[in-house]
């Protein structure tokens, strides 16, 4: 959510390396799989040849919205996983909700951000947004009602990288990777390889 | 940006964030159900048109119900205007009222920058939509949204504009634009109609069309301004067309990726034929629906952020 500053700045620290930042979306992966029982009792090659038979055939995958910047190539390495691990192909997007804020009068202009909506569209299918890091949790208000206009999915659930806390809202996070109690006053960055050149989470400042 | 008066001085890196908004925007609302955004939701828009026009206040109005502004249209037949009023008193009217943005098409040159610095004090931006034989920066911008989209860039292509450039407001707005953006703009038209002092702007000028074609990537025809026109700049109708209208047979000479661009309404027969307007080369719907979306991303960057 934070864009990340220059290097060298005071009482900087990792929060997560490289490695962590792999093996924790390896688990969100696995934990999307089984809420959504994606293994379920259909299983995932039955799914593939599409020769059901069983009494409600199998659910459909969840689609996975990414909410740009970070949360677009987090979404597609989610998916990734999920993939791999389930042998289910999952669609994954992005979703940007800048024309969505509430604090839009209050900064200047931002210039608009990727929005990708996979060809099946979201309509009965239950759709996971994937941020970065959750905080206030009012980008994630700006992406419901920004999802409300593409369609009516099935259920919404919402992953993050990193849950900070300080919520405004009434949100929650279904999938967390890392739970981090912070003060108001640090700042949180998500470094990815796709748009930073190097994966980390930093947490900076007093 | 406060207002938008005018391609000239509109910089390279803020018309393609416009150019960007409005990609983006088209993007989004493909095969939506709701068409709806709130980004302008409380924002106050009044188009003020002292001059005719379908598709420009049409789009606008689109663009701006789109995003949740409210929309008021003032026609000059309809307003104080009829009854006297200044085009001052009119602004200051409007402004009083609660207009975030107006946006107006007039006849007299210079009508909007006016507008512009009479309204310098309140919180009211302006938007020129035409004024006389100046500019029409929206027009031009929407033009480039779709040259874009049709050649995948604007560097570097070759774009003839051709016609009536001396009373078209749409070419001096795409002759500013188009050349920041680093496009080669050629100028054709009979001499009669080929503005003073063209010889400034960043264009070369040429008389013959058909020579040229072959080396174009686009093609934008303007329109034969009959009501702009007192005596004689070309012989006959026929004359003209002969010499300057797009055929079947000119749409041959170019290149087949070239694209063919009208800014309406369009007089087929005169610049340009009909099996022309209507073929897959031409991208004038594509204008249209471009218009849309390029005038919602002028909106957005004129009034979605914090108040300068």
């Amino acid at each position: 959510m934070a864009p990340p500053r220059g290097a060298a700045a005071p009482a900087e620290r990792e929060l997560l390396s490289a490695g962590d930042v792999a093996r924790t979306i390896a688990r969100m992966a696995h934990q999307v799989i089984e809420k959504t029982a994606l293994d379920g009792p259909v299983s995932p090659a039955a799914a593939d040849s599409g020769a059901g038979g069983d009494v409600a055939g199998p659910p459909l995958p969840p689609v996975l919205l990414g909410i740009p910047t970070r949360g677009t190539p987090l979404a597609h390495r989610l998916a990734a996983r999920i993939e791999e691990f389930s042998g289910v192909a999952v669609p994954a997007g992005a979703l940007d909700v800048t024309l969505y804020r509430d604090d839009l009068r209050r900064k200047p202009t931002r210039p608009l951000e990727e929005t990708d909506v996979p060809a099946g569209g979201i309509d009965d299918r239950v759709v996971i947004l994937v941020d970065d890091v959750l905080f206030s949790g009012r980008t994630v208000r700006s992406a419901l009602d920004a999802l409300s206009d593409h369609g009516r999915p099935r259920a919404v659930q919402l992953a993050a990288l990193v849950d900070r806390g300080h919520r405004e809202l009434p949100i929650r996070a279904d999938y967390v990777g890392k739970n981090v109690p912070t003060s108001r006053t640090e700042e949180v960055s998500v470094l990815l390889a796709e748009t930073d050149g190097r994966d980390a989470v930093l947490i900076r400042g007093q | 940006m406060r207002d938008l008066l005018t391609t000239d001085g509109l910089g390279r890196d803020e018309a393609t964030a416009i150019l960007d908004t409005a990609d983006e925007l088209k993007r989004t609302l493909l095969g939506r159900e709701v068409r709806k955004l709130p980004t302008l939701r409380g924002r106050t828009v009044i188009t003020m048109f002292y001059e005719n026009s379908t598709r420009t206040r049409v789009s606008f109005e689109i663009a701006g119900k789109w995003m949740s502004a409210d929309v008021v249209n003032v026609s000059a037949g309809g307003s104080s205007v009829g009854k006297g009023e200044s085009l001052r008193d009119t602004a200051l009217t409007l402004s009083a009222a609660g207009a975030d943005c107006v946006i107006v098409r007039h006849p007299a040159s210079g009508a909007p920058h006016r507008l512009s610095g009479w309204l310098a004090d309140t919180r009211t931006s302006v938007v020129n939509a035409g004024d006389g034989m100046h500019e029409h920066p929206t027009q031009a911008l929407l033009d480039a949204a779709t040259l874009r989209e049709r050649l995948g860039g604007i560097e570097g292509r070759r774009i003839a504009i051709v016609g009536d450039v001396l009373h078209s407001r749409v070419a001096r707005s795409n002759v500013h634009l188009l050349t920041t953006l680093g496009a080669e703009v050629v100028l054709v038209a009979p001499p009669t109609l080929v503005p003073r002092g063209v010889e400034q702007w960043p264009v070369t000028t040429a008389f013959d069309l058909d020579s040229q074609l072959p080396g174009l990537d686009a093609v934008m025809m303007l329109r034969v301004q009959a009501e702009r026109m007192r005596g004689g700049f070309f012989p006959s109708a026929r004359e003209y067309s002969i010499a300057y209208g797009l055929s079947e047979k000119r749409l041959a000479m170019l290149p087949d990726h070239a694209v063919v661009l009208h800014p309406g309404p369009m007089l087929r027969g005169m610049e340009i034929a009909s099996p022309v307007a209507d073929s897959p080369r031409a991208a004038v719907t594509d204008q249209v629906s471009n218009g849309v979306h390029v005038r919602m991303a002028v909106l957005y960057h004129l009034l979605a952020g914090e108040e300068l």
